[in-house]
Order: structure tokens, then C-alpha cells, then sequence
């Protein structure tokens, strides 16, 4: 395989196909700039930027949990490929007029994810970022030294310098692009496959029964980089490109698995529901630009953040196996015991479907977690709610973090249907869910507290939904002081 | 010999840098991805990597370890057991118990059985996995409350004794009790702990991560069985520190060190985080109960006050931490009649370590907390009550050291005005009368932290000065370098002490063959201590060229000035290069070291009394918070530090050391929560469960000042120490979280909210005042 390096191209050879692209720079080629402070794509300091070959906008991701072959033909920045003729970047620059480093070792990554915002803001006319933007940008970087000041400075400041754009020049492709998709990238012992269409993805899993699928990684190279599991086959699918698009089809949207999270913020189609302000608190930047929505469900965690929102908007789930059969399961049934789903060897999600009616119809995202940003939720609850003169004539309650599967409230859902929304109403509604569910308690939040803000959050979603939004601090973020 | 020519400008700006916001020395190569960290050094060929295999019991004998399939595992060189450690196994930095490997009884679960050296950290991290070992489990005690009834003690106890607390107490107005558990917390030093050990000749060369070298090499060579000096450990710099880096990297260097020896090859062990945070030692725990007695003006007449730090299963640093615990319960207050008694206590848990504040954070929390029961008892305004109590000159601490200077009250009045607080308190109170589930709270806290090692011998340093023959000047000392700025402050004093530019002088890696025998760079020290030697060792060379000028220009030593990169003599004017390579060629000595001992310092740890500190670092934030209290979570909307760090040797710095410290310490206090299970597993072992800060929790209103005034005692022209007491301002935060709890039980009383005040916890605060 091969992939171009701060404007060069390297052939990799001799790699396995459990490498990540963090060992890959760090141990092979000996670009240390990049940092490993935590292997799990947590605290940032091995952000680098990617793209495609032919691309100058560039998508700040955690090297740490890339597997090497998923930038196969694709453009990789590191910090060492930021000075040009011996000059820092002006996001370098501003870094170091800041006092934007301390101990230095999260500087790398800062400065890349920076450089991403940097080149974006380019792109837009040059304009500096709003202090929001910057926050959100860095989201997913980790500094224990500075307390953030100066690096958010820095990002106010770092387009006042002359501006310098990354990626200047796109790369050109000098290797082997025709390469049969069907053969394994990376092989031997352990194989790795990139499939660039459906059918010989399917014919992949056809001939390799043991494969594990790969999309963004953002749960699935944990596994390397934390427990040092080696999968024999990886069957990469993010370079198909008919699973990564969103589009209109007979009267649903259709997501495919492969969209990324970040391909989903600010869709238009999209754009009349509540999704970014939470798509903003999943992960950080560095995962949304690479976790998929198909990778989200497989990944059958019970405090994952998309199962409750598709069930609210009533989606299904569309399964295809090796002979190219489809299932489609409301997301629901897609569940069947704790990390365990409907998925078989060999099947793959294709995509979901969202009934167009019903992701019109008023929601409410909300998501609990111990640190606003990049947090995992301790409890996860999506409302979706019609309401016709005061009276209930639809709704779904669906939550994450409650049981061992991502749950609909149905005993809440049957007290509401049909009720007028009153103040006891929802009150009963609330109420009832505690005998809908026994939360566990884990590191995250107890199971009392879970139960309570079950209740806490229906209600104040029931609220809102039926009289608007009470002035929220939580949701209008940036709040001022007295 | 070059012609001398006279080119001093006198139009030119003084090159003195001290007082100046110079960036960190390595700012530019951080940037770029050049500064290197000791897993960024080049791998020699063959190199190793270690991994070690741990006990899944908290208590428990061990029978037997088959480690057969270990050995036998892909890449695997070499597996080492305690029986194989040629010297000592006990690694402990001051009491002993902590061991390399255990022997036959395990006291933590994570506490490492074996170890590998392998071709990769992948197969060691494999292979290790393949050990089968049996335990006969035994009971484990997880709870310091139980340690504490149980008195379960590492170390004797120890009390302070001010006045009669007890008469004191009975005489007094009125009385508070309450009882606080104070939550530990994880460094999450951006850089993993990491060693590098290469065998040499005699012995081995370690590059390691470490605040203090001088005791690794200690700790190495006894493993080894070697003197000293066939040992050195080099530290160039580490991914931060922050207290976590002081005695745990010893275990990673001397595994390195014990397998590079054995097998000849460079050896190198970096913990991956996931092991960092169940292995390594974190902030203690604490469980503290106190008794308060105030009058009707809530003026404190005494108090009596245990705190009970958990310390784990092994002394390591804990007897001078809950010492600090005990003697910063008073903060920054006048007790008037005290009795502080601090226990140690055992418990089945990694051993408990040094971070930022070394205890005192842990104390103080519980006193900002009855500050503000006091003031809720009284019907006052927090602030009155606690400016009511405030130090003033005169005023004797319970340990006996008598307070000199009066910043604490000064300090405290200006950041009152400038934060606006009276018109914010009427705003907070306006806006939670309107009713609602939001709510504001607001806190101004003091702190006040003593400067010095309570442990006085380590109150000296070392350093060594160089110039060469064109006039740049290499400057190294104990003191190591973690972010904290160090190297530049020290690089600042060289500079202004030798009258040249910064850009002549160098700071060197801290290494044990030029500076021997160092204290750790901890307590807040680094540069008070390592400024001082270093002024010391210019101070000799200064001393010699002075000498030599005036005897080669025939002048008066009096009348030989070196500044701004010029020697004046008299009537000549020489560029500083010029000027030494001619001292050189005249054999003037062009090198020297220097020392420093922390004057005025004494302490009888048995009576509790006499003079730990040499001075106090003084601050005050005020903090604002909003609270959902249908949920618990909350935004901090506004920070303002004022902060005492005497006559700055570069505010950019400081101010940088305030901001951070005050963020990781608003963590520990908000986000920051360890949990074990009742196994004594640590569950929150990975960043994906703990949550410290990020940019966004830290709010756009975020003001940090210095309060301008020189240090009243003869320290590096007249600064103070930083690192540590601005850890302890965002107790605002926590106390501002509780006040807006209060507000739904009228301002009544407080809420128990013990740190880290979760989302969780602060909705069941809000729960308790609810129910009123
Ligand atoms: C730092 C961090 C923060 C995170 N924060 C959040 C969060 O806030 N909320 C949240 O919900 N999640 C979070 N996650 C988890 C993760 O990012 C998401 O679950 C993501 O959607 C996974 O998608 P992926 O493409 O990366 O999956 P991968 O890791 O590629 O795959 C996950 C699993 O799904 C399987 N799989 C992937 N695609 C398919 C497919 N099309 N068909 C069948 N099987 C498939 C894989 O075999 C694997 O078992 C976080 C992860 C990290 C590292
Ligand atoms: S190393 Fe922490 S996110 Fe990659
Ligand atoms: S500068 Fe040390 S972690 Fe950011």
C-alpha cells in the first residue's frame, strides 16, 4: 500500500494489517512529532490531517486509532510537514507568541487540529474563527498543562499573520490506482481488504469467513490499541463510496452506514431536526470526521448516542448477507441482548431509513454526561412527539444507557398516546419509567441517578415540546455570567 | 587574538531579561514536533520493551506464577520474577514496601508480579497475558473509614496544637460538625510514564521521565547492585509531571535498567495509559471531620480537625503529604485554638502519591466548606466571613509559625473590587429569586500556601555553570523540566547575573553526572531553589572576571560592570564574547558550580511545631457558576484570579502556571471522579471514563492578574514559587456550585456535595436542599 506523507509518497511495505497509522510514523518512519498519549482516541496528541489525494481540505483524525491501510492513495499532514523553508506556520506561530505550550508534548496535536480549522477558515475567506468554532475544534484535544486560554487564543489570533495555506498543492498519484479490489491490500498471515464497491465487498466475505468489518475504527481499533487483539482479515469498507451518501428514497431518507458523523451535520435533509447540537457532544471532531453511523449500531453498544435517535425518528435497518439478500429491521429489533444484534458472518448494514414524516415531525436530543464535551452519555433520551390541539397523537420515547440495549419507553409511549399533555400527564409518563427500567451503575452515574434523569429529561423534553423551549443554558452553549 | 572594537550602543534596549514574558525555551520546537520526549529517542538496534504482569486481587497470597507460555511467546527475550533482582527489590523513595515485583502476598490489584522483555511493546503486552497465576485470596480493606476505626496505619499520627481548642470549643457561640470524603485524582501527565535504559561499561545510562533523577539512579543502582556512579539518569524534559513523576517512575527505570544489564541491550518501557492509570499512584483520597466553634459575627474561636488520607498500600510520600493535609487546614485563616491530627491510612489500593498541592488541596476543600455552613449559621455574606477570619501579621499558625506579611487581606480587597462581587451577589440573588430549575452561584475564595520541603533536608539544590570561549553560557541544575518553565526562569536569572542576552545562554538536560544528589523538583521549589544555586555559581564566575577586568584594564573592580551583553571597565567597553575568550586566554576559570540552602527553616515533627515554610504564596478567585438543578449539570461563567507570585520573573509564565493549575485543580473539584469497584478494581481507568477538562469547560471570561508585590524574603530577586497554590483557587468553583444549590432552600444551609461535585453529585445536593 501507499500513501503520500507530507506531500511525498511512501510505499509501505512489509506492514501488517493491524498497524496503525500512529506506530506506522512513529516506529517505521521515525516522525516522533506525532504523540501517543493515550492510544484511544481520547486525548488528541496524535492528530494528524487527511485527505484525499486530490483534495486540499484537509480532516483533522486521531493517527492513533487509523489503521495504516485506511489512508491507502490518501494524503497524510503531520506536524513535520507544517514549516515551510524553516518557518513555523502561522498556527505555529501564534502558538508559540501565545505561551500556547507548557510540557509541549499535547502541542502537536493541538496545532493540527488548528491547522485543520486554519485551512477551513482559508477556504471561507480567511476570516477568523468564532471563539466556538475554536472550542469545538479542540474538542478532542487534551491539555493537562495550560487550561486551554492561551490555545484558544491562539486560534483567534492565528489567520492575523501573513496566511499560508496547507496542502498547497494537491498531490499527484504516482502509484498503482487500478489495483484489483478484490486482493487483499496488506497481505500474508493477516490480510487487509478495501473494497471500493458492494458487490465485491460481498464477495470478500464470501471467500473470507472469519473477516471483521472495518469503517471509521473508532470502536473496532481499540481492540488493537487497547486489549493488542490481532484480527486476522479486516475488510475496510470506507472506500465504497455508494454506503457513504444520504439521500431521498421513496419517502425515507436513506443514511448510508458508511456516512460519517461529520458528513451528517448540516445536512440539509437533516436540517429541520435537533441533530447537530448533539452530533457537536459526540466524540470530538477527530471521531466524527471518521465514525460512521453502520459502524455506531453494529457496534452494539447500549450507551451508543445514534440508536435512540433513529428509533425516536422510527428508522430501519437495512442487513445484507453474502448473497446479497436484504433485511430491514425497525432499529428496535435490530437489538437482541446486550452487545448482541441481528448481524450474522458475512452480513453487513447497508443503511438506515428514516421515514421522511417522521424526522419532520418535533424532537428532542438530549444527552447526559459527566464532562459536556466528548463524553460518553451515562444517559442518552430522544423524543419525538406529535401533538394535535393539546392531545397526544404520536410519540416515541427511546433511550441509551438504561439497559443493556438501546430501549424504547413503551409503557411511557402508551400513558401519552392519545392523553392531553397536561403537567400530571407527563408527570405520570415520568413516573412510569421506573418500572420500565433497571439501570446499572457503573463508573459513569449510579443507577438511581439514572433513573432520575430519565424521568428529569422526558420531562423536559414532554415540556418543550408541548410549550417551546424554556430558556435552556445547555442548549443555547455560550451563556453569560451575572 | 581579535581586535577588541567597542560596539556598545548605548541606545540599545537593556538586554536584562528578567521580568519579561519570554516564551518557554523550548516553545518553537514543541510547535514543530522537535522537542523530544525519551520515547521520541531513536531505537538502538535489538532494543527491547517491557511489559509487566499484575495482580487481579487487591489482597492475596500468591502460590505459584506458570509463566512458561510467557516465556515461550512470540518475541519474547527475557522474564524476570523478584528472585532475580540481583540487589534490593524494596524501591520505596523514603519508608520502605514498595516493591519492584511482589513476592509472595500482592496489596493492590495492578501491582506488578513479573515482567517481560520482548522485540516489541506488543508482544510483551501479549505475552504477559499468557501467565497463569493463583492466588489464595485474602480479605482486602478498601475503605480509609474503616482503615481509620480499625486504626490501620502506615505511619505514626500526628497532631498540631494551637491555643485550647478545647475549652475554646465548649466557650464558644456556636458549633459545627460535619465530615467530608474528599475524592483522590489521576495526573493524566499528557505523556505516559516511560524509561530508557542503555547499558554502558560500567553500569547503564537511563533516560527517564522523572521530577527526580537523583533518585532513580539512586533506586536503579541498589537494584543493580552498583555504587552510584556507575549509574546516570538524564532528563531533558518530560510530557508533564505534576507531582505524578516524582516517585513513581522509578518501577519503568529500574525494570529498564535490570534487563539492560542482563541482557546487554537497550531496553525500553513505556506504559501504555490504560496500565498509567490503574498501576501508578494517584492524589489521595481523604476523609476528613472536623468540629468548627465561631460567635455571632462568625469569627472562628477553634477548631479540632482529623484528616485522614488514604494512602494506599505503601508509604511512598505520604507522610509529608497529610502532614500538608493537617497543616493547611487552616488555609488562610486564624484559628485562635486548634488541634489537627492527620492519620495515614492503609488501604488495599495502589499506593497514593505526590500531586500538585501534596495534600494541602485535600485539607483546605473541607475548610472552604464550613467557611461557608459558618456563614449560612450567621446569615452572612460568605466573603464577610471569610474576611473576617483572614490572617494578619502576628497571627501564629497552629504549627507555630507566625504570619509576616499582610497580603492575604490585601489581596482579597482589591479582587473583591475589581471582580465587581457585591453587584454580582445582588445579580445571582435577583436572578435565583425569580424561582426556575436554574440557578446561580458565586464564591470568592483566599488560599494560602507555604513555600518549602516540609521535609527540610531536601531544601537545597545544585548547579552548574558554563562559559565558553565565544561567550554562550550553558546552565544546568537539579531541577528538571515539565512544562513548568523552569529552564527559562533559571535561563532569565543566568542572564541577568552574567549581563548578557538570553539567547547566550543554554539550559542543559538535568543529569545526575552535573548536578548530583537533587532534591525532586516538587513542593513548588524548582525555582526558588535551583534559581538561587544557579545565581550562586554566576555569582563566583562574575566574582573572578570582575577581578581580572579590573586587573587587566587597570581599573577599580568597582568600576567593572557587566551588562547588556558588554563588559564596562573603566573607560573600556567590551563585547561580552570578546571579553571572555581574553579572560580564557589569561586562564580565568570559566566554569562553576553553585549551592542553596532554604534559610530560616525549621520543623520538630513530633511536637508539630516551629517554622515549615520560608513564605506563603497568596491568592484568591471568584468564581460563577449556572446549575441545571433538575439534572445537575452546570457551566462555570466566569473566573477572576488575582494571584500573588511575588516580583515575577516572567508573567507569561506564571500567569501560565495559574490558568493551568487552576484548571486541573476546577477537574479534580468538577469532572475528575476515580471509582473503584468492590473488588478494588479501579473502574475509571481510561480517559474514556475520566474526564478532565477541556477548552470548552473553562469559561470565555477567565481573568488572571498578578498581585504586584515583591516577596518580602530575600528569594531569586525577590519572587515566589508558583507551581502548586494556584491548584487550589478553583475550590471557588465548587463552593460557587453549592451556593447555587442553596438558593433552592433560601441560603437555610448547605447541601453535602463532597468533590468532585459530578453532575451526579451536585444533583443530589440539589435534591437535599429541595427537601429542605
Ligand atoms: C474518543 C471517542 C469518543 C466517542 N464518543 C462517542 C459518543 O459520544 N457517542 C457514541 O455513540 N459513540 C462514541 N464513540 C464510539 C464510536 O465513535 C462510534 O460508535 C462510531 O459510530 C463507530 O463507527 P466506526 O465507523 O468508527 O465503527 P468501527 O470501529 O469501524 O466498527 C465498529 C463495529 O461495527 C462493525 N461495523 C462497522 N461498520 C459496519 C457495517 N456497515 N456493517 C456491519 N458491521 C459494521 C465493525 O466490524 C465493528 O465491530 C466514541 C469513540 C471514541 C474513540
Ligand atoms: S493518542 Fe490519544 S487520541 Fe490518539
Ligand atoms: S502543554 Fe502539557 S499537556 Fe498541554
Amino acid at each position: 500500500m501507499e500513501f503520500y506523507l507530507n506531500g511525498e509518497l511512501q510505499q509501505c511495505t512489509g506492514v501488517d494489517a493491524n498497524m496503525t497509522l500512529l506506530r506506522y510514523l512513529r516506529e517505521r518512519l521515525g516522525k516522533v512529532g506525532t504523540k501517543e498519549g493515550c492510544a484511544s482516541g481520547d486525548c488528541g496528541a496524535c492528530t494528524v490531517l487527511i485527505a484525499d489525494a486530490d483534495d486540499t481540505s484537509p480532516q483533522a483524525i486521531n493517527s492513533c486509532i487509523c489503521l495504516l491501510g485506511s489512508v491507502q492513495g490518501r494524503q497524510v499532514l503531520t506536524v513535520e510537514g507544517l514549516e515551510q523553508d524553516g518557518e513555523l506556520h502561522p498556527v505555529q506561530q501564534a502558538m508559540v507568541d501565545c505561551h500556547g505550550s507548557q510540557c509541549g508534548f499535547c502541542t502537536p496535536g493541538f496545532v493540527m487540529s488548528l491547522a485543520g480549522l486554519y485551512q477551513r477558515s482559508l477556504a471561507q475567506g480567511g476570516e477568523t474563527p468564532g471563539r466556538h468554532a475554536i472550542t469545538d475544534c479542540i474538542a478532542g484535544n487534551l491539555c493537562r498543562c495550560t487550561g486551554y486560554r492561551p490555545i484558544v487564543e491562539a486560534g483567534q489570533r492565528m489567520l492575523t499573520y501573513p496566511q499560508r495555506g496547507i496542502f498547497n498543492e494537491p498531490a499527484t498519484q504516482t502509484g498503482a490506482p487500478d489495483r484489483d479490489d478484490r486482493q487483499p491490500l496488506v497481505g500474508g498471515a493477516q490480510r487487509y481488504y478495501q473494497p471500493r464497491s458492494r458487490s465485491n465487498l460481498r464477495a470478500i466475505l464470501a471467500v473470507e469467513p472469519g473477516a471483521t468489518l472495518v469503517a471509521g475504527g473508532t470502536d473496532l481499533a481499540l481492540e488493537i490499541t487497547q486489549r493488542y487483539r490481532e484480527f486476522e482479515v479486516l475488510v475496510d469498507i470506507s472506500a465504497i463510496d455508494s454506503l457513504a451518501t444520504i439521500g431521498e428514497e421513496d419517502g425515507y431518507i436513506r443514511i448510508g452506514a458508511g456516512v460519517r458523523y461529520h458528513q451528517l451535520m448540516g445536512h440539509p435533509l437533516l436540517a429541520s431536526t435537533p441533530l447537530d447540537g448533539l452530533l457537536a457532544r459526540l466524540g470530538s471532531e477527530q471521531v466524527r470526521n471518521r465514525g460512521t453511523i453502520g459502524g455506531n449500531l453494529a457496534n452494539g453498544s447500549p450507551i451508543a448516542d445514534m440508536p435512540p435517535v433513529l428509533m425516536a425518528w422510527g428508522a430501519d435497518v437495512e442487513v445484507v448477507n453474502t448473497l446479497g439478500e436484504r433485511t430491514r429491521y425497525p432499529v428496535e429489533d435490530f437489538y437482541l441482548d446486550y452487545r448482541q444484534t441481528r448481524l450474522q458472518a458475512g452480513d453487513y448494514i447497508e443503511a438506515v431509513y428514516i421515514p421522511m414524516h417522521l424526522s419532520r415531525a418535533p424532537h428532542r436530543f438530549y444527552k447526559l454526561s459527566k464532562r459536556f464535551e466528548d463524553d460518553i452519555s451515562s444517559v442518552m433520551c430522544a423524543v419525538s412527539m406529535t401533538l394535535d390541539g393539546g392531545y397526544v397523537l404520536g410519540v416515541r420515547i427511546a433511550y441509551g444507557g438504561m439497559a443493556a440495549v438501546p430501549r424504547r419507553a413503551s409503557a411511557a409511549e402508551q400513558q401519552l398516546l392519545g392523553a392531553q399533555l397536561t403537567d400530571a400527564v407527563i408527570d405520570n409518563a415520568c413516573t412510569s419509567l421506573d418500572n420500565e427500567f433497571q439501570p446499572l451503575s457503573d463508573v459513569r452515574a449510579s443507577a438511581v441517578y439514572r433513573l432520575d434523569m430519565a424521568a428529569a429529561l422526558l420531562r423536559r423534553a414532554l415540556r418543550a415540546l408541548r410549550d417551546g423551549d424554556a430558556p435552556d443554558v445547555f442548549e443555547l452553549g455560550e451563556v453569560s455570567h451575572a | 587574538m581579535r581586535k577588541l572594537t567597542p560596539a556598545y550602543n548605548p541606545n540599545a534596549p537593556a538586554v536584562d531579561p528578567v521580568g519579561k514574558s519570554l516564551p518557554q525555551d523550548s516553545a518553537a520546537r514543541h510547535v514543530a514536533g522537535s522537542a523530544v520526549y525519551v520515547d521520541d529517542m531513536p531505537a538502538y538496534p535489538d532494543q527491547l520493551h517491557v511489559a509487566v504482569g499484575v495482580s487481579s486481587h487487591a489482597h492475596a497470597r500468591v502460590l505459584g506464577m506458570a509463566l512458561d507460555a510467557v516465556r515461550a511467546a512470540p518475541g519474547v527475550v527475557d522474564v524476570v520474577v523478584q528472585a532475580d533482582i540481583p540487589g534490593s527489590a524494596d524501591i520505596s523513595p523514603v519508608f520502605d514496601g514498595d516493591l519492584l515485583l511482589a513476592g509472595d502476598t500482592v496489596h493492590y490489584v495492578g501491582q506488578p508480579l513479573f515482567a517481560v522483555a520482548a522485540t516489541s511493546l506488543e508482544a510483551a503486552q501479549r505475552a504477559v497475558q499468557l501467565a497463569q497465576v493463583d492466588y489464595e485470596p485474602l480479605v482486602p480493606r478498601l475503605e480509609v473509614t474503616e482503615s481509620l476505626a480499625a486504626e490501620d496505619f502506615l505511619l505514626p499520627t500526628r497532631r498540631s496544637r494551637l491555643g485550647d481548642p478545647e475549652a475554646a470549643l465548649a466557650a464558644a457561640a456556636m458549633t459545627l460538625s460535619g465530615e467530608m470524603a474528599v475524592g483522590g485524582q489521576e495526573h493524566f501527565y499528557l505523556e505516559g510514564q516511560v524509561a530508557l535504559a542503555v547499558p554502558d561499561e560500567v553500569g547503564v545510562q537511563i533516560y527517564s521521565s522523572s521530577q527526580h533523577p537523583a533518585e532513580v539512579q539512586k533506586l536503579a543502582a541498589e537494584v543493580l547492585d552498583l555504587p552510584l556512579h556507575a549509574v546516570t539518569v538524564q532528563v531533558r524534559r518530560m510530557g508533564g509531571g505534576f507531582g505524578g513523576k516524582e516517585s513513581q517512575p522509578a518501577a519503568l527505570a529500574c525494570l529498564a535498567a535490570l534487563f539492560a544489564r542482563r541482557t546487554g541491550r537497550s531496553v525500553r518501557y513505556r506504559m501504555p495509559r490504560w496500565a498509567d492509570m490503574v498501576q501508578t499512584g494517584k492524589r489521595h483520597p481523604f476523609w476528613n471531620r472536623y468540629t468548627v466553634g465561631f460567635d455571632e459575627s462568625g469569627v472562628i474561636q477553634a477548631l479540632v480537625m482529623d484528616v485522614a488520607g488514604n494512602c494506599g498500600c505503601t508509604a511512598d510520600l505520604s507522610d509529608g503529604i497529610v502532614d500538608r493535609a493537617a497543616n493547611h487546614a487552616d488555609n488562610a485563616y486564624f484559628l485562635k485554638n486548634a488541634a489537627v491530627t492527620g492519620y495515614r491510612c492503609r488501604t488495599n489500593m495502589v499506593s497514593h502519591t505526590a500531586f500538585r498541592g501534596f495534600g494541602a488541596p485535600q485539607g483546605i476543600v473541607t475548610t472552604e466548606a464550613f467557611m461557608d455552613d459558618i456563614a449560612r449559621r450567621v446569615g452572612m455574606d460568605p466573603l464577610d466571613v471569610r474576611k473576617a477570619n483572614l490572617y494578619r501579621p502576628g497571627d501564629s499558625t497552629p504549627y507555630g509559625q507566625e504570619i509576616e506579611e499582610s497580603v492575604l487581606v490585601d489581596l482579597v480587597a482589591e479582587l473583591e473590587h475589581s471582580c465587581d462581587y457585591r453587584a454580582r451577589r445582588a445579580a445571582v440573588a435577583a436572578f435565583n429569586a425569580q424561582g426556575g430549575t436554574l440557578r446561580r452561584g458565586l464564591s470568592l475564595v483566599p488560599v494560602k500556601f507555604g513555600i518549602s520541603f516540609t521535609t527540610t533536608h531536601l531544601n537545597q539544590a545544585g548547579a552548574l555553570v558554563h562559559i565558553y570561549t565565544d561567550g554562550s553560557v550553558h546552565v544546568s541544575h537539579g531541577g528538571t523540566e515539565m512544562g513548568q518553565g523552569l529552564y527559562i526562569k533559571v535561563a532569565q536569572v543566568v542572564a541577568r547575573a552574567l549581563g548578557v542576552s538570553i539567547e547566550r545562554v543554554m539550559p542543559g538536560a538535568t543529569c545526575t553526572d552535573k548536578v548530583p544528589n537533587a532534591s525532586p523538583t516538587a513542593a513548588s521549589a524548582g525555582t526558588d531553589m535551583n534559581g538561587m544555586a544557579a545565581l550562586d555559581a554566576c555569582n563566583r564566575i562574575r566574582k573572578r572576571l570582575v577581578s581580572f577586568a579590573a586587573q587587566h584594564f587597570g581599573c577599580d573592580e568597582g568600576a567593572v560592570e557587566l551588562r547588556d551583553d558588554h563588559v564596562f571597565a573603566g573607560e573600556q567597553v567590551v563585547p561580552f564574547p570578546d571579553f571572555i575568550s581574553l579572560a580564557y586566554l589569561n586562564r580565568v576559570s570559566l566554569s562553576s558550580t553553585g549551592f542553596y540552602r532554604t534559610p530560616k527553616i525549621h520543623f520538630n515533627r513530633e511536637t508539630g511545631q516551629g517554622r515549615p515554610f520560608f513564605y506563603f504564596a497568596n491568592g484568591a478567585a471568584c468564581s460563577e457558576v449556572v446549575v441545571d438543578t433538575s439534572t445537575g449539570e452546570y457551566r462555570v461563567t466566569r473566573v477572576d484570579v488575582l494571584h500573588d507570585v511575588g516580583a515575577s520573573l516572567n508573567p507569561a509564565i506564571d500567569i501560565g502556571q495559574i490558568e493551568g493549575g487552576f484548571v486541573q485543580g476546577m477537574g479534580w473539584l468538577t469532572t475528575e471522579e476515580l471509582s473503584w469497584n468492590d473488588d478494588g478494581v479501579i473502574t475509571s481507568n481510561s480517559p474514556a471514563n475520566y474526564k478532565i477538562p477541556t477548552a470548552a469547560d473553562v469559561p470565555e471570561h477567565f481573568d488572571v492578574r498578578l498581585f504586584q508585590r515583591p516577596n518580602a524574603e530575600d528569594t531569586v530577586y525577590h519572587s515566589k514559587a508558583v507551581g502548586e497554590p494556584p491548584l487550589m483557587l478553583p475550590i471557588s468553583v465548587w463552593c460557587a456550585l453549592r451556593d447555587a444549590c442553596a438558593s433552592l432552600c433560601d441560603y437555610r444551609f448547605n447541601p453535602r456535595m463532597d468533590p468532585p461535585a459530578t453532575p451526579e453529585r451536585v444533583y443530589w445536593a440539589a435534591r437535599e436542599a429541595l427537601r429542605g
